[in-house]
């Protein structure tokens, strides 16, 4: 079986300043991996990447074995993207940015009304169909986020930060979304967040720090490799930050 | 990929710009309220003063209001141009260009998708326009209405492409200001829109040839 993702040295400069640093990854089907790293890590830059909005020059990526710089589209298929910034339409309701979402991935009306419908009851949005995304909270524009990104059935799902900004309540809920998703069937799910106390025991994670991969694997494994009580003291010891 | 896919996402894109042009009600009022200020006010302000002589396409001598509806027309491209240009400013600001860029379907169908889609706004506001137009007694031959429609379709990719173009050179929406003032302004006045360009002759040569060289001219 191919890997959901695989990244393989990646290196990326912004001018002289290198944002990511010969950076590799490795994510099966049914993996539920948080990228952890403080602002300015490198996450969004490697997102950036993987969903091709920058070029990669060096090393590859992969994404159920389409490279994306030279089979982007089938590699886009596979992908969903919930990205840091929010990108709905906020003049549309949430029906019409769901349904030009999928005309962007060629999927038919009435496809894609069926799909809007279950998606949408899946976050128990259903009451909020005809309305104007600028009337929603912040924690239910994610959630329509989250929908948007599942309808074309991707087998990746990318998250960049996204509880940044939302008050408890919507960030537990939506993390306990995401992580539902990934258990029922083969869905990856790479969850990039500065936030440590969205990783739970059992789960991977993927530590990034000036632009290179310090540690990953199992939490467990990462706690012990460091010989910290939990992930938080493993993470700062990497990081450097002192407590 | 197959065909389907293509069209699928062509309509879905053209339906959302239109989607967008219609709840932005404001949008809408403005795009037809700037031309018929100039039909209404400046035209009936200057008949008097400009006396346009016979010109093709006209056989017989027309008033000031009808010489100017064409170039109100372009007008309107012209400046729906413009508007789209500045929604890509603010969609690529905002973060709603991403959703589009990560579609699995070629870069350069969705930019000529978008491209189309300005098209077909614009050409909904000139209709518009035209059917208020006719109050003013602006009444063209019935098929008129349908042949205006391809020039249309021609001088609103012209236009918008240039809109296009000068979306990917301005890097910030509060730049945009700077548009109007050496965008459009110079676009419509060094044109036949308002005058004929013989008169623009009488006066200076040179900015005769600026005028009859640069593209809104060619709309006009």
């Amino acid at each position: 079986m191919h890997a959901a993702l695989e990244i393989k040295n990646v290196t990326h400069k912004f001018g002289e300043f290198k944002a990511l640093d010969k950076v590799s990854i490795n994510i099966n089907p049914g993996d539920f991996t948080v990228l952890l790293g403080l602002n300015g890590a490198g996450k969004t830059t490697l997102y950036s990447l993987i969903t091709r909005l920058y070029n990669n020059n060096t090393g590859s990526i992969k994404i159920h074995n389409f490279n994306v710089r030279e089979n982007s589209s089938n590699a886009l298929k596979n992908i969903g993207v919930v990205f840091q910034q929010p990108t709905l339409d906020l003049d549309l309701s949430v029906e019409e940015n769901l349904h030009y979402h999928s005309a962007l991935h060629g999927i038919s009306t009435v496809d894609a009304s069926s799909r809007i419908s279950e998606e949408i009851g899946r976050i128990d949005l259903n009451d909020k169909l005809k309305s104007k995304v600028r009337s929603l909270s912040g924690g239910q524009r994610r959630r329509v986020e989250i929908a948007r990104s599942l309808l074309h059935r991707p087998k990746l799902l990318l998250l960049d930060e996204p509880t940044v900004g939302l008050d408890i309540g919507s960030r537990q809920m939506i993390l306990k979304h995401v992580k539902a998703l990934c258990k029922k069937g083969d869905l990856a799910v790479l969850w990039a967040t500065h936030l440590i106390d969205e990783i739970d025991k059992g789960e991977k994670v993927v530590i990034i720090h000036n632009g290179k991969i310090l540690e990953s694997g199992d939490v467990s494994k990462v706690i012990k490799k460091t010989k910290q009580k939990n992930i938080r003291e493993a993470f700062n010891k990497l990081v450097g930050i002192k407590t | 990929m197959k065909l389907i896919i293509y069209f699928r996402c062509f309509k879905g894109i053209v339906l959302r710009e239109a989607l967008r042009f219609v709840h932005q009600k404001e949008r809408f009022f403005s795009a037809l309220v700037r031309p018929l200020v100039w039909l209404g006010i400046f035209a009936a302000g200057f008949r008097s003063v400009l006396g346009v002589a016979i010109i093709p396409p006209y056989e017989t001598y027309i008033p000031y209001e009808v010489y100017i509806a064409p170039g109100l027309i372009a007008m309107i491209q012209l400046f729906n141009g413009m508007q789209s240009s500045l929604s890509m400013v603010y969609d690529r600001e905002m973060g709603s260009m991403k959703t589009m860029l990560v579609s699995p379907i070629p870069r350069w169908f969705l930019l000529c998708s978008k491209l189309f889609a300005g098209v077909f706004v614009s050409i909904l506001q000139v209709y518009a326009f035209l059917i208020i137009a006719s109050l003013w007694g602006i009444i063209p031959p019935i098929s008129g209405y349908i042949t205006i429609l391809p020039a249309l379709v021609v001088s609103g990719l012209m236009l918008g492409a240039l809109g296009m173009f000068l979306s990917s050179a301005i890097k910030q929406l509060e730049n945009f200001a700077g548009v109007m003032n050496f965008v459009i302004f110079p676009m419509f006045f060094a044109s036949s829109a308002l005058y004929p360009l013989w008169k623009i002759e009488e006066t200076s040569e040179w900015l005769y040839y600026v005028c009859f060289l640069q593209s809104f001219y060619l709309c006009c």
